[in-house]
């Protein structure tokens, strides 16, 4: 080993040339990473990590590029190459791993083809060599029965299998420095795990240098030996794992780190229920969901029917009035079907959901009183606001159909709820798309909160915004509940956000309720095998030494 | 995620919309292939609709025809000494004016037709993406094997069948309208798929969602959510969707299916000078032709810009 | 694999019999048949004893199923402007536009898909920007207007080549071709060209779409970070999954080749079904207008099947069963 980093990226300027003036991505990012370090680059979006990710490995999309300052790899300049010794050297010295394997693999091909291929670029080696070569990279990546499996198509393989393919692949010709950009983002938790650990493994062995992309601190800390904070194209702080999350000396990242829920309970535990004595706000009752797999009428009459799809599965819960419920699983689990059938979207197949004494499901002559009573708050708050309504507008909806106000009362009324989710009346006359996600989802909570519901389900509300975004949009949350009395439903894929937010909390496992109870006698004593599981699997702050 | 576009969304207030509006004009300023077509585009199309007070002749009328006029060739003087400036036909009509009257049958069919396309697909493209099951299967089911057949042989055969059912007294009146009739029914399709595709993208959407749990009808959500939405890429089908009405109108009349040439449309004029075209008097083809290919042209052309203009926006 | 076959032929049943019956209703009610056989001047009497002779009091039901048998004995009736059985009037005409046809296809496919991929990978280069603009010139363009324009400078102004007609023509069995003469070649130039422009701009301009597409995607931008070299990218990988989508709209596009050229063969004066068709239109001469129907709708449900197929064998995420998930 000698003195040189693998990388060393000195005062980069990445430059957009945009019609409307110059855009600069990346201004002045200087960083190195050591053979065998892994270098974890964090940032909220707009960040500029990914951009310094492609800015090393050339692939800038256009019209960017690098305006100036050096790349070097093992102490050769690479930034400065023509492109066609830019190309021999990626693959070959540095590898990347993109962040959705659904995506990055060429459906038409095998997973074989792309291996052999890759190899057969850059080793001289022939095509039975290179086969024997990619059944062991498989191998070793942890896919079971590899040599049975090579001549498999992607879509043959899970989400989690075609990433360990990916990092294969990233690492077929033995590169000095392997880029990994958010490589486990588009994964569940207790997949994502285990797909780290796999990339961590293999580098460690080749003595590979990581430089991984995350907007996820928790990941950072499972893996990475230093952390480079980055905001805004510039690098705010660099530093080891530890001393960066506990002793940031920057404003930014200590704003940053404070924002980042944590799994471990923190200030005062809730008050203790009084859920046996009071009677249940909203009762969940033995709630199924099948959906038809398919195959058609023809399938039937040759009798290749598939039995319907049971999403959810006998679910029952309980919520108290003013208190929140935390419904908790990965995608697939049913949680956000559960959602739409409680809210009263999808009809289910089975079950009753009664909210304040009356049926979700069963027309009645309280049809308007349970329409104005139940509300719910969406995901992606870029899709849950008509992009052709003005604010105002959108906001009134509920007040106009529902009948609840007329005239110039409704105008003061969408006044109030803009100010309640602290923004400024005026903006009732813009549009959706003049505002961030984070202003967006407050919008989309003055909508839910204008026909002054009692009950509101949230499905993942925050997981489509930055950390820092999100905290304030739960801050938010919490005051309205605690000011109308709200009482939530709250579905996350994020334990850490459920143990902030919930009284109690139900875990969801294919559609099958698989624990429920108090938050913190389930986080700290957890009975299903699924639930420690999970648990285990969270990567989190709270567990740096 | 670090998509540099997507960065400035904190921008004042205001900025947006003041942009959106902008891009559509800067990109139409920055184009002068645009707006060389848009200037082209809205001189034939005045010159046709003011036909009646601006033509120098009327070639339809029989006392101010000169037949000993005919085959006057353009810019000369004719025996009766007037001078016509693209010349006269072979019954000495000024084909000037013929030209201006002919583009406005063919303008009137090809928007009228293009409405009648563009209402009809969107009526059923709506009700095909939102309730889905089995309505969508059978319009999509008929939109399919319709979009596989060639709009002309459709237009042809509704065309043909017409003919078989009105009474022969009455055709020469009804031919316009049923020439619209075929010519719309021929391009319903293309509408009805993108506003069915456009809609099942859309219903998905939580917008839609909430509009639901409030307990809104399916109509009202459909028309004050849905379409909306949808309006963007029909107005880019609308266009290139005239263009093609007005090219179908004209082959039709070139065969001789379409209007009756008591009321001839730049097709119709393109058929008779075909005549023409071996015995050397060479403008009474030519100068409809340039016009009906300046006209589908600069129409083409508006659609092209207009899809790229409005891409960025759809595509999101 | 089986389901999948049985379901499309099933599909292609049920759009036939559509076909069919739209082929009946325009046979059975466009016009009086008797009018059209017997003339007007026919005493009542005798048109009651045709109508019942045939069949023409049936139930709805009866006739449509009397039609059908009879379509696929090959009988679709006598046309009423030619007085011939409409069926051999078709076949007779068949070859001419078959020949025309496939010449057409062939050179706008060939030549559409090169010129799409090369616009794709050369997006900004001058020539794709040239031949961007040409190809929206030729959408633009109606077809008869380049049919006449190339008559105008190829036989008029040049006298190159014929204008009108097939040339000589040889019979070899019942299929009469112009493929086997200097004038029947060279009849078979201007119309060949003129059918294939338009099929041409809209198979490059689907291709360069698609392509550029497929050249966004995360695969590509892998492929890319896997240092494999230009060429494989674009030829191997991008090339293949553009194909996918390009297959079924081109197989639909080239089969409207011989409904398009109706437009074609009336400006040539070509001797094929199209020019027959139109002629029929105007004569309201129902029997050929449905027996074309049939014709036409059979083509276009025969490509349909075998494109679904194609495309089942091309694409394996339809051939073979997911196992992972």
């Amino acid at each position: 080993m000698t003195d040189t980093p693998v990388l060393s990226v000195r005062d980069l300027v990445v430059d957009f040339p945009l019609r409307r003036g110059n855009f600069r991505a990346l201004d002045g990012v200087s960083f190195d990473i050591a053979a065998g370090e892994v270098l974890g680059v964090v940032g909220e979006s707009g960040a500029g990590k990914s951009m310094t990710g492609a800015a090393v490995i050339g692939l800038l999309e256009p019209p960017g590029r690098i305006t100036a300052g050096e790349v070097h790899l093992s102490g050769t300049r690479i930034d400065t190459l023509p492109p066609a010794q830019m190309q021999a050297l990626r693959g070959k010295r540095i590898g990347m791993v993109m962040q959705d394997p659904l995506t990055s693999l060429n459906p038409l091909f095998t997973i074989g083809d792309q291996l052999v291929e890759t190899i057969r670029q850059h080793m001289d080696l022939s095509e039975d060599q290179a086969l024997e070569r990619a059944i062991s990279l498989l191998e070793e990546a942890g896919i079971p029965d590899a040599r049975g499996r090579i001549h498999a198509y992607p879509h043959q393989f899970s989400g989690g299998m075609r990433q360990r393919v990916v990092i294969a692949l990233a690492i077929a010709a033995d590169p000095e420095l392997v880029i990994a950009d958010e490589p486990t983002s588009a994964l569940d938790v207790s997949v994502q795990a285990q797909v780290i650990k796999v990339l961590k493994d293999l580098c460690q062995r080749r003595g590979t240098a990581v430089m991984l992309i995350t907007h996820d601190m928790g990941v950072i800390a499972q893996i990475a030996d230093r952390i480079m904070v980055m905001n805004a194209g510039r690098v705010v702080e660099t530093g080891p794992v530890a001393q960066v999350i506990r002793h940031p000396r920057e404003d930014y990242t200590i704003k940053l780190i404070s924002s980042i829920p944590t799994i471990a309970r923190t200030g005062e535990p809730p008050p203790p229920p009084a859920q046996d004595s009071a009677p249940a706000f909203v009762q969940v009752q033995g709630l199924v969901k099948d959906f038809d797999a398919g195959g058609g009428w023809l399938a039937r009459v040759l009798g290749r029917a598939v039995p319907p799809f049971r999403a959810v599965n006998d679910v029952s819960f309980r919520i108290a009035r003013g208190e929140t419920y935390g419904l908790v699983g990965e995608s697939g689990s049913g949680k956000s079907t559960c959602a739409r059938m409680i809210a009263g979207l999808i009809e289910p197949t089975a079950g009753r959901v009664v909210v304040n004494g009356m049926d979700v499901w069963q027309v009645s002559a309280a049809e308007r009183a349970r329409r104005r009573a139940v509300q719910m708050i969406f995901q992606d708050p870029y899709a849950s606001l008509n992009p052709r309504w003005r604010v105002g507008n959108i906001i009134a909806e509920p007040i106009r159909v529902l009948g609840l106000a007329k005239g110039s009362e409704i105008e003061d009324r969408v006044a109030d709820l803009l100010r309640k989710v602290r923004l400024d009346p005026i903006v009732m006359r813009k549009f959706p798309h003049e505002f961030s996600g984070g202003q967006r989802q407050r919008i989309a909570i003055a909508r839910a909160l204008s026909s002054q519901p009692e009950f509101i389900v949230c499905d993942e509300p925050t997981s489509a915004l930055d950390v820092s975004v999100q905290a304030q949009v739960l801050d938010l949350m919490s005051e309205l509940q605690g000011e109308f009395g709200l009482t939530y439903l709250l579905i996350s894929h994020n334990l850490a956000v459920i143990r902030q937010m919930a009284n109690d909390v139900g875990v969801l496992h294919r559609g099958v309720l698989v624990e429920s109870g108090p938050v913190d006698a389930i986080f700290d004593h957890p009975q299903a095998d699924y639930t420690r599981m999970l648990l285990d699997a969270v990567p989190d702050l709270a567990d740096i030494e | 995620m670090t998509d540099p576009t997507t960065s400035p969304t904190s921008a004042p207030r205001g900025f947006w919309q003041r942009l959106f509006d902008s891009d559509i004009w800067f990109s139409w300023s920055r184009s002068p292939v645009t707006i060389v077509a848009s200037l082209v585009a809205l001189a034939l199309i005045l010159a046709a609709v003011l036909a009646p007070w601006i033509a120098p002749h009327t070639p339809f009328d029989p006392a101010t025809v000169e037949l000993m006029d005919g085959f006057t060739p353009p810019g000369q003087q004719a025996l009766s000494g007037t001078t016509y400036l693209l010349g006269s036909d072979d019954q000495g009509r000024d084909m000037l004016s013929t030209i201006m009257y002919g583009s406005r049958v063919s303008l009137f069919v090809g928007f009228a037709a293009t409405l009648f396309a563009m209402t009809l697909g969107i009526a059923l493209g709506l009700t095909a993406g939102y309730r889905g099951g089995f309505a969508d299967t059978i319009i999509m089911r008929i939109a399919d094997v319709q979009l596989s057949f060639p709009a002309i042989l459709i237009a042809l055969l509704i065309f043909g069948v017409a003919q078989g059912l009105i009474p022969a007294s009455q055709q020469e009146q009804t031919a316009v309208w049923v020439l619209i009739l075929a010519i719309g029914l021929s391009n319903w399709a293309q509408f009805a798929r993108t506003v069915r595709g456009t809609t099942m993208v859309e219903r998905q959407k939580d917008y839609v969602s909430a509009a639901r749990l409030l307990g809104r009808n399916p109509l009202a959500i459909v028309t004050r959510h849905v379409l909306p939405n949808v309006l963007g890429p029909v107005l880019v089908i609308a266009t290139i969707s005239l263009a093609l009405a007005i090219i179908e109108e004209a082959t039709l009349s070139y065969l001789g299916v379409g209007v009756p040439p008591t009321q001839p449309s730049l097709g119709t004029l393109i058929r008779i000078g075909q005549r023409f075209l071996f015995s050397g008097e060479w403008w009474i083809l030519a100068f409809p032709a340039v016009t009906l290919i300046l006209l589908a042209l600069s129409v083409n052309l508006l659609g092209d810009w207009l899809r790229d203009a409005l891409n960025p926006r759809l595509r999101k | 694999m089986l389901i999948f076959i049985v379901r499309r032929l099933l599909q292609s049943v049920i759009v036939m019999l559509v076909v069919a019956l739209i082929a009946f209703l325009i046979f059975r009610y466009v016009g009086d048949p008797i009018v059209s056989m017997a003339g007007v001047d026919t005493r009542l009497e005798d048109q009651e004893l045709m109508r019942e002779r045939l069949g023409l009091n049936d139930p709805f039901y009866i006739q449509f199923w009397n039609f059908l048998t009879n379509a696929l004995h090959g009988d679709f009736g006598i046309s009423y402007r030619l007085q011939q059985p409409a069926m051999r009037l078709i076949l007779d005409r068949l070859p001419a536009t078959i020949e025309l046809a496939v010449v057409s296809a062939t050179l706008a496919l060939v030549l559409g898909v090169l010129m799409g991929i090369f616009t794709a990978l050369r997006a900004r280069s001058f020539l794709s920007g040239v031949i961007m603009t040409l190809s929206l010139v030729g959408v633009s363009l109606p077809t008869f207007l380049i049919g006449i324009g190339l008559i105008y400078i190829f036989a008029v102004e040049l006298q190159w080549l014929p204008s009108n007609g097939r040339g000589t023509t040889v019979q070899l069995g019942w299929w009469r071709t112009g493929f086997l003469t200097e004038s029947g070649l060279r009849s078979l130039i201007l119309p060949a060209i003129t059918l294939s422009l338009f099929q041409m701009t809209l198979i490059m301009r689907l291709v360069r779409a698609e392509m550029l597409e497929v050249l966004r995607s995360d695969y590509i931008r892998f492929a890319r970070a896997r240092g494999l070299p230009d060429r494989v990218i674009n030829f191997r990988h991008a090339l293949k999954n553009t194909l996918v989508p390009v297959i079924t709209i081109t197989g639909l596009q080239l089969g409207s080749v011989i409904a398009f050229a109706i437009v074609t063969e009336t400006v040539f004066q070509w001797p094929g079904v199209g020019s027959l068709f139109i002629n029929s239109v105007q004569a309201v001469d129902v029997p050929v207008m449905a027996t074309y129907l049939m014709m036409v709708g059979l083509v276009f449900v025969t490509i349909n099947l075998v494109v679904d197929i194609l495309y089942y064998l091309v694409d394996p995420r339809l051939r073979v069963q997911g196992k992972g998930r």
